[in-house]
């Protein structure tokens, strides 16, 4: 490996000066104003500060509504993760045959992404939506069963991960896009050539070479649901019914911004960013010593 | 290196001259600006901007200037935000379930002491008592009723007269509700019997007042802040419980929290419809069969008739102004308490009149004759008897507790909980919020 070696002593400070400050000012600093947020109590207009310690975290740590939220988050996470990685791979892997117009499909297949969550929200609502949605109306001809999510928490949870999903997909999709075509296509004669049929050469040769695009799908996917999947949750299901889609980022913000309580947000903040912190350390321990690196 | 000196040098005079321009006022007009921050969309924001128009142009000292800060949440974290900043804007609307708050913030002037202290006059005996009774403290009103609604009871004549009923008689109980919602699905005209907008506040809040049941201890929060919520007694959970019976036949049929059942009645869903009366305004032109209005539907002895309470916003003064600005405010809110004021915005909106000379007026202007529903919500405010259990809530963090009980509704709709159950949660969560108020509120 090269090693290289700057003449001026300042210059390579200089040169990581713009991330190092754009880090501090939009991180680290706001990380630390609800570390600080997060140990005390504010009235709404702020004009009443109280230290209170560890009281935000054992209240929220007392709450079996948090818990619920922490798993909501689970389940949300997890399944965005998985749909949105998984559809993604399939659709990458058919956007890369050779057929006609593969341009004009690879194109269309990256739109999903340049819609903003909150719309993507709204276009699934309209879809859903069980007194004026299309899709409960076709759905009503082939089963009796109500997919109402005003009441249903699991249909509620089906449709935000959904609709998250996809906004995820097109992102997804550019990435195992460049990765299939990155793949040396002796590799793949050579498999043909021993006779393996197209499963075999997938499982054996394709995924593992791009295992390192799914290691970093996954992790971002999960960081982003967990994060900024807060658009289509407020667009569509505001954390309903009942408490089945409040998830963390969620109630965090209705309890730091609807419910002026900001110090129990900031507790939340902090436990949510050393959750995906920890979740994102584990990762990167475990699994990723099944990814192979070129 | 002389180049670099003159630069050095200008660079003070450019800011200078940079925030000289920036800081101008525009093109000299004398008149003071007062900013008010409100949170009305669509035909209701142009009514809004219509009454500053009108002010600005009946008088040459003042320039209002409306700005709209997004929905009723936004618009209080944005003036709680700009308090901080020392950059309130001089009037802030903000929604009835942020009273508390907005009365412990010490960030505000309380309009009858801002009256008093510019001696603007007004008739504060004139008001309709369940309108001023929510926003008042120790009989003084604190902020200016701006937009206030309450719930009531909408039906579909077409499909009544369908279902055999009389179209001119809407149901006045709850057991003829039942029994409508009955004959109306089984003739087929609509899939459901009724439906709700804003459950708690039509479902919980106002039912409770309707039937002259308290919602909170401490007469439901005026008395105190070491308040807990009771409606997980007998009454809330009988009502609840036979809501949650009815959501199995499709008697009721739930739609949502805010405004998202709508479309359940518009689209001719559901027959009977509970919601705002502010609705009036929207369904005259939105909905496309013959409708009515009613009174709310009362569930009869053991209990007794009260008045149903408000909704709605209103506005507040924040504090720290110019006495000379005061001035312009106090005069503003004035021009908007007037009667004809009163009266333009009760019948562009469909929102209440403040006043009772504008209600009288409207009378005899035979206004009501011509639509009768825009007086069913008054006939609900100040024909009832009014009680300590009528008057309004005043909770902290209400909005939580709002959210608190709805999630509890959905999930004894849902048949996740009894209704017992889902009460009793919502009333143990809530007053675990009260009780975080109170200590964030100490002095």
């Amino acid at each position: 490996m090269q090693r290289t070696v700057f003449r001026n002593r300042w210059l390579p400070y200089l040169l990581v000066f713009p991330q190092v400050a754009v880090t501090v000012l939009f991180f680290f600093w706001p990380a630390l104003k609800s570390l600080q947020l997060s140990l005390y109590r504010v009235s709404p207009f702020g004009d009443r500060t109280s230290f209170v310690g560890l009281e935000n975290f054992t209240k929220l740590l007392g709450d079996p509504e948090y818990y619920q939220s922490v798993v909501n988050s689970f389940v949300f996470a997890g399944g965005v993760t998985l749909l949105s990685v998984a559809g993604s791979l399939v659709m990458a892997a058919l956007a890369t045959q050779k057929i006609r117009g593969l341009s004009v499909y690879r194109t269309l297949l990256l739109w999903p992404y340049g819609i903003a969550p909150a719309v993507a929200g709204i276009i699934f609502l309209f879809i859903f939506h069980p007194t004026y949605g299309v899709l409960p109306y076709f759905l009503s001809f082939i089963t009796a069963y109500e997919f109402n999510w005003l009441l249903k928490g699991w249909v509620a949870m089906a449709l935000v991960v959904t609709a998250t999903s996809w906004t995820h997909l097109g992102y997804n999709i550019a990435f195992y896009v460049a990765g299939l075509l990155a793949i040396p296509g002796a590799v793949l004669e050579a498999a043909d050539v021993d006779g393996a049929g197209p499963l075999r050469r997938f499982t054996a040769i394709v995924f593992p070479l791009i295992s390192p695009i799914t290691f970093y799908l996954v992790v971002l996917n999960m960081v982003f649901a967990f994060f900024e999947s807060f658009g289509v949750i407020d667009a569509v299901t505001k954390g309903g019914p009942g408490d089945a889609t409040m998830i963390m980022v969620y109630k965090l913000y209705k309890d730091g911004f609807i419910g002026l309580n900001l110090g129990s947000s900031g507790a939340q903040s902090v436990i949510l960013m050393a959750l995906v912190i920890g979740l994102t350390m584990l990762q990167f321990k475990y699994a990723e010593k099944k990814v192979t690196y070129r | 290196m002389s180049r670099t000196t003159t630069l050095l040098r200008s660079a003070p005079w450019a800011c200078a001259l940079w925030a000289a321009i920036a800081l101008a006022p525009a093109p000299a007009s004398a008149k003071t600006e007062i900013h008010f921050w409100h949170a009305m969309t669509g035909q209701l924001g142009d009514a809004t901007n219509e009454l500053v128009k009108q002010f600005n142009e009946g008088q040459s000292e003042y320039v209002v200037k409306p700005l709209r800060k997004g929905s009723y949440p936004e618009t209080l974290t944005a003036a709680i935000a700009a308090y901080r900043q020392k950059q309130a804007p001089h009037v802030v609307q903000v929604f009835e379930v942020g009273t508390q708050t907005m009365l412990l913030s010490g960030a505000v002037l309380p309009v009858y002491q801002l009256m008093k202290e510019q001696e603007i006059a007004v008739e504060w005996k004139d008001f309709i008592a369940p309108v001023v009774g929510y926003y008042s403290k120790d009989g003084n009103l604190y902020s200016m009723p701006f937009n206030s609604s309450t719930p009531i009871f909408y039906y579909n004549k077409e499909a009544f007269q369908k279902a055999g009923l009389d179209p001119s008689k809407p149901p006045q109980t709850w057991k003829q509700v039942e029994e409508y919602s009955k004959k109306v699905i089984a003739s087929g005209v609509a899939k459901c019997g009724f439906s709700t907008g804003w459950p708690s506040w039509t479902m919980v809040e106002n039912m409770h007042a309707w039937h002259d049941q308290p919602f909170a201890t401490k007469r439901d929060g005026f008395e105190g802040l070491d308040v807990q919520l009771l409606i997980n007694k007998e009454f809330g959970v009988m009502h609840l419980g036979r809501l949650a019976a009815w959501q199995k036949d499709n008697v009721y049929s739930y739609g949502g929290r805010a405004g998202t059942a709508d479309p359940k009645f518009v689209n001719g869903e559901c027959a009977m419809y509970i919601q705002s009366s502010a609705l009036i305004g929207g369904f005259t032109r939105g909905v496309k069969f013959q409708w009515g209005t009613g009174q709310l539907p009362f569930w009869g002895p053991p209990y007794n008739k009260a008045t149903s309470i408000i909704g709605g916003a209103t506005l507040w003064v924040m504090k720290g102004k110019p006495a000379a600005e005061n001035r312009g405010t106090a005069k503003f809110l004035k021009f908007l308490s007037e009667s004809n004021q009163q009266m333009w915005w009760h019948v562009t909106t469909g929102y209440l009149a403040i006043s009772n000379t504008a209600v009288k007026n409207l009378e005899a202007g035979y206004h009501f004759k011509k639509f009768p529903d825009q007086f069913t919500a008054f006939a609900q405010l100040t024909k009832g008897k009014a009680t300590p259990n009528s008057q309004g809530l005043r909770l902290g963090n209400f909005v939580q507790i709002r959210d608190v009980i709805e999630a509890e509704m959905e999930n004894i709709f849902a048949g996740k909980k009894a209704a017992k159950q889902g009460l009793d949660d919502a009333v143990a969560k809530s007053n675990e919020i009260l009780k975080e108020f109170a200590a964030a509120n100490k002095r």
